[in-house]
């Protein structure tokens, strides 16, 4: 009974950096688990990008000016493939609810698990993206663009499809609902994303692309999380 | 002490209970009884913090029970166990949840008490129904909250089950916690201690 003299919210051990890794660590050590799953969204990454190039002509320009938007529309699918696992499994297995117990602050829980999902989607569309990007005859200044870009968007991807996935728990038919909710939001991650690598390749800067990148990160990890708390306690309420 | 103020709890236009107050004094138990539907569940998320009642208030040591939640462990229905982790896993990482660190020794005599310790490193996917609802009673044991909120802890648990779960209450009292739980079997918990509540 050591804690019950303290507060609930305001202990040290009740930290926000304690309830990042916990989620981070919990919802890793589940996910290697179960690595089939996660080969199968990298396989769809991989299968989606090298469709392309394949259905279209292989004339080098063309495939140059198809190739970062394709990259990021698949990253964008694969980072929705796998949405509906962020949530849905612990609110039917009861974690959920425990999460919702915990002395932890919430946001901090589910912000955690948004980092979680980013480490095992995000971060390796981001690293395959050089390897599948050669199909596309990208030189390797405009692969550092498409990466760079990708390093940053990815994250706003997991944190907006967060919300998402936390907003459509428990209702039937989550998964068709959730891509026509979250699909229109990641629009313009993907306009500032693609368009990095086009305004590169156009002799333009990428700093406008990227700081409007940056902006829309620092908001997401700023709002998202609280967003996300909300959801979940409306879902289990 | 666990209060609750006038609490009023709709499902749809169904009224579940109107303006219901209970005290549950430190040491006590109270066993809220009722036919299927009858709003136990709905009453035990509601003293959690977890379902937002119409109307009224719940505290506990005179704090909202939302605040509380360090002092609060809650059983419900599912028991929060992963597939893919071990028993061991499962127990540590629902603790640490919980804001608390599980020594070694700790979790084996946890796991003794409910019977379990041969199902330490076996995948959660391999537990019976009666053997996941005694690593929620292990789980338990290893959170000495002041308030336990169970909802039919007795569901799939056999006899020695059901006395183990007695024998861990029963303690808790003893050490001045207080444990509502929610069911519609009856439980032999010690009777000076235990008051009951039926939900119509």
């Amino acid at each position: 009974m050591s804690t019950v003299a303290a507060t609930a919210l305001n202990e040290p051990d009740h930290g926000v950096f304690s309830a990042i890794r916990w989620a981070v660590a919990h919802d890793l050590r589940v996910a290697l688990r179960s690595r089939a799953e996660l080969a199968v969204q990298l396989l769809f990454y991989v299968i989606v990008v090298s469709l392309f190039p394949l259905a279209s002509s292989p004339d080098r320009a063309l495939l140059a000016a198809l190739g970062p938007g394709v990259l990021w529309v698949a990253a964008l699918l694969a980072s929705l493939l796998a949405l509906p696992r962020l949530f849905a499994s612990d609110f039917a297995d009861g974690t959920l609810e425990q999460v919702a117990m915990s002395p932890y602050p919430l946001p901090a829980l589910v912000g955690g698990k948004a980092l979680a999902h980013w480490l095992t989607t995000g971060l390796p569309v981001v690293v395959l993206a050089p390897i599948l990007g050669l199909q596309y005859a990208l030189d390797a200044d405009v692969l550092k663009v498409v990466v760079l870009a990708l390093l940053i968007g990815t994250p706003i991807l997991s944190l907006l499809g967060g919300i998402g996935a936390a907003l459509t728990l428990g209702a039937r038919g989550g998964g068709g609902l959730l891509a026509l909710l979250i699909l229109p939001l990641y629009v313009p991650v993907l306009i500032f994303g693609a368009g990095a690598a086009d305004a590169f390749r156009a002799g333009l800067s990428v700093s406008p692309n990227m700081s409007l990148l940056g902006a829309a990160l620092l908001v997401a990890l700023v709002g998202a999380p609280f967003a996300m708390a909300a959801a979940v306690r409306i879902a289990i309420d | 002490m666990l209060e609750a103020i006038d609490i009023t709890a709709r499902r749809g236009t169904a009224v579940l209970f109107n303006r219901l107050r209970l005290r549950v004094e430190p040491g006590r138990a109270l066993l809220v009884t009722g036919r299927n539907g009858s709003g136990k569940t709905t009453l035990l998320r509601v003293l959690a913090g977890l379902t937002q009642p119409d109307d009224g208030a719940v505290t506990l040591n005179g704090s909202a029970t939302g605040a509380m939640r360090a002092h609060i462990a809650f059983a419900g229905h599912a028991a929060a166990l992963k597939d893919e982790l071990t028993v061991e896993e499962n127990l540590r990482a629902l603790a640490e949840l919980g804001g608390e660190t599980v020594t070694h020794d700790a979790l084996s005599s946890a796991l003794g008490t409910v019977d379990l310790a041969g199902q330490r490193e076996l995948p959660a996917r391999t537990l019976s129904a009666g053997q996941r609802r005694r690593v929620t009673l292990a789980r338990l044991a290893l959170l000495p909250r002041a308030l336990w909120l169970l909802d039919e802890p007795a569901t799939a648990l056999d006899t020695t089950g059901i006395g183990v779960l007695a024998e861990l209450v029963t303690q808790r009292l003893r050490a001045g916690g207080i444990v509502v739980a929610a069911t519609h079997q009856p439980l032999e918990w010690p009777p000076d201690r235990a008051d009951s509540l039926a939900l119509s």
